[in-house]
């Protein structure tokens, strides 16, 4: 984990420059590393994340592919098997779907079908979630599905300084890693380190203490519950914000011992509350020692069961906001 | 087709046509061998077979040279035995066993031997096909000089990854050759009825890249088209697709009755074995005595029976193992 030191240049970056920077870093350092996708060439990827890059490292590392999700996935498989390590950007996470056959049933399997043999060190990149305007079918919170597959890592960072960081341990992982960035994340800024570090996969970061309440909270939801902490500060509410940063590996000793401290747990996510990740943190805590220190019972905050809608205000509707958070935390509190 | 008239690859000696007889052989036993215990439910899952295919992976592969690779199918003992896979560890991978090429977590359909360039059986149909592309990608990128020989079937022509695969090859310009094993039938699917091109080669024009048709019985034009292929592939000419009209003599799976094609249509296809007539083909030429013939095959026999054995005697795996290289 990076510690500030006196020499280290800290700047503000955006999220979006931060996932650029820990790529640009780590192939100025290792030849087999190379981006492939849709438009991530001049025109520099769907949300600008790659922009500048072929200028740096040409069409060969900066792989402009046609638009075929399924072969560009497999390709990646194919590569990474062979001795690279491919980053893959889909441009929305909903064309996951597209791609879901060399996922799930290649990159997350291969080594363990062959025995032990060989890796898959690939990172598939993509933005998710809603907020944008994009409606139903680029709109997605799908991580569930692919926390349920094992040999798949699972990463949904929050913040730029977690981007960069964990982009890094991602790509110099050797299975694949799933990393779900968030639109409405972009664009947010932090101080970030410009040397290179590492964040290690399956480790919680308390992005704020407090002893009243723990909330469990993922992706861009984290801003909201931050958002929430203030707020309920105000009525002397203390929330404790636990952002797991990876979903897969779960960090589940930090939630345990978080719940312990405060008796009350929330968790809130983006992806549809049926089947999200929600439901497996809230059954990890019924399941631990953490139970018998529970003062009310779990709550979970996830989305609607509805696809995301375009009007902006049933968009918003269909996702957890503020004052849903602080509503929840207010009931845990009454209980 | 006279050898003494065909131009060979310079790497094809006499001792290594004789060797490729041999190994036809040690593939039609090899899956022979197999049928036997499963009809005897001794060994579970399923299995598919690829009795009759056997010139189509023996003529292929001899183009290659070591260091080319090759992605494999779902029907792939053939494939992975030709490119010099151990039958003595997949044999014992079908029985579940440690000694298994997947210590018994992959079975029939996963077999791989990442060293020697065999990335791997695919369950899923077509599934192998762009994981054939990504590696002749790193084959490009790090200026390794290998190419990757794909086989896929008449059934996975008709997946989207397929399309998106070839094209993806065509346009990086990238050495791999597909090489489709039409052999009629996806599971019950006439390729008559499951597709509208006469061949499956024509769909190489839509992609701006040669396609060729072999005859999958013919073990010797399959070895120089693919070699022409592969040679052309690996000066950067970009891929190609080869296609070998050949049958499956037995059905899809263990369980198939095989009640969507006739008994005359099976025999009429068992009359032209590839393997009959490339021994003819080796005595013609003077290369292979009957008796010569017949000794290789029963060497072939007993390297299976011998492969048996060391499946028998090889440990089960430990419960253990069960959570062993999930991740890296």
């Amino acid at each position: 984990m990076y510690t500030r030191k006196g020499e280290t240049e800290m700047r503000e970056l955006t999220y979006l420059e931060a996932v650029r920077e820990a790529m640009s870093q780590e192939m100025r350092q290792n030849e087999d590393v190379f981006v492939l996708g849709e438009d991530i060439g001049l025109y520099g990827g769907a949300f600008g994340v790659t922009r500048g890059m072929l200028d740096e490292f040409g069409p060969e590392r900066i792989r402009n592919t046609p638009i075929s999700e399924a072969a560009i996935s497999g390709a990646a498989v194919g590569a990474a098997l062979t001795g690279m390590r491919p980053i893959l950007e889909l441009q929305f996470s909903d064309f996951i779907t597209i791609a879901m056959d060399n996922i799930v049933n290649q990159a997350a399997k291969t080594r363990y079908m062959f025995g032990g043999k060989g890796k898959v060190p690939m990172v598939l990149r993509t933005p998710a979630g809603s907020g944008t305007g994009a409606a139903a079918q680029h709109s997605q919170s799908l991580e569930a599905w692919t926390a349920h597959i094992p040999g798949l890592i699972v990463v949904q960072p929050s913040t730029a300084y977690d981007a960069k960081g964990l982009l890094k341990a991602a790509i110099d992982n050797d299975n694949p890693v799933i990393f779900y960035e968030h639109k409405l994340v972009y664009k947010t800024s932090s101080e970030v380190p410009e040397e290179q570090y590492s964040i290690p996969l399956g480790v919680a970061d308390i992005k704020r203490e407090g002893k009243d309440v723990t909330i469990v909270a993922t992706s861009y939801m984290v801003h909201k519950v931050l958002e929430a902490a203030k707020e309920l500060e105000k009525e002397g509410i203390d929330v404790e914000v636990v952002d797991p940063r990876t979903i897969v590996p779960l960090d589940k000793e930090t939630i345990i011992k978080s719940v312990k401290k405060t008796g009350r747990l929330l968790i809130a996510h983006e992806a549809v509350k049926r089947g999200g990740i929600g439901g497996e943190i809230a059954s990890m805590i019924a399941e631990s020692e953490a139970f018998d220190y529970l003062d009310a019972p779990i709550k979970r905050l996830g989305g609607k069961e509805v696809p995301i809608p375009y009007n902006p205000n049933l968009e918003k509707a269909a996702t957890p906001q503020v004052p849903d958070i602080i509503e929840a935390v207010k009931e845990l509190v009454r209980y | 087709m006279t050898l003494t008239t065909t131009k060979l690859p310079p790497h094809i000696t006499n001792e290594k046509l004789i060797d490729m007889y041999k190994e036809m052989w040690l593939i039609r036993y090899f899956d022979e061998k197999v049928d036997q215990f499963f009809a005897k439910g001794a060994i579970h899952g399923t299995t598919h077979l690829a009795v009759g295919q056997e010139p189509s992976a023996t003529g292929p592969i001899a183009a290659l040279q070591p260091k080319d690779k090759i992605t494999s199918t779902h029907r792939g003992h053939g494939h992975s035995i030709a490119k010099g896979t151990d039958v003595n560890r997949m044999m014992a991978e079908l029985f579940g066993k440690v000694d298994g090429y997947c210590k018994g977590k992959g079975g029939s359909m996963h077999i791989a031997d990442l060293e020697i360039g065999n990335l791997g059986a695919n369950g899923i149909v077509a599934g192998g096909i762009s994981i054939a592309v990504g590696a002749a990608l790193t084959s490009k990128m790090k200026n390794s000089g290998y190419v990757v020989l794909c086989y896929f079937g008449d059934g996975a022509s008709n997946e989207g990854a397929f399309h998106e695969s070839v094209n993806l090859a065509s346009v990086w310009g990238l050495p791999v050759v597909f090489f489709c094993e039409n052999n009629q039938y996806g599971m019950s699917g006439s390729v008559k009825d499951m597709t509208n091109v006469e061949n499956i080669a024509d769909r190489a024009a839509a992609y701006g890249i040669p396609g060729k048709v072999v005859d999958g019985t013919d073990v010797i034009e399959m070895l120089n088209v693919t070699y022409e292929a592969v040679e052309n592939a690996r000066k950067g000419n970009g891929p190609s697709i080869i296609e070998a009209k050949t049958y499956r003599w037995k059905g899809h799976s263990k369980s198939d009755a095989k009640l969507y094609r006739t008994r005359e249509e099976e025999n009429e296809w068992k009359s032209r074995d590839g393997i009959k007539k490339f021994k003819e083909l080796l005595i013609a030429e003077g290369l292979l005595t009957e008796e010569k013939a017949k000794e290789l095959q029963q060497e072939a026999k007993k390297e299976i029976e011998d492969s048996v054995t060391f499946a028998q005697n090889s440990p089960e795996p430990t419960i253990d193992s069960l959570f062993e290289d999930v991740y890296a």
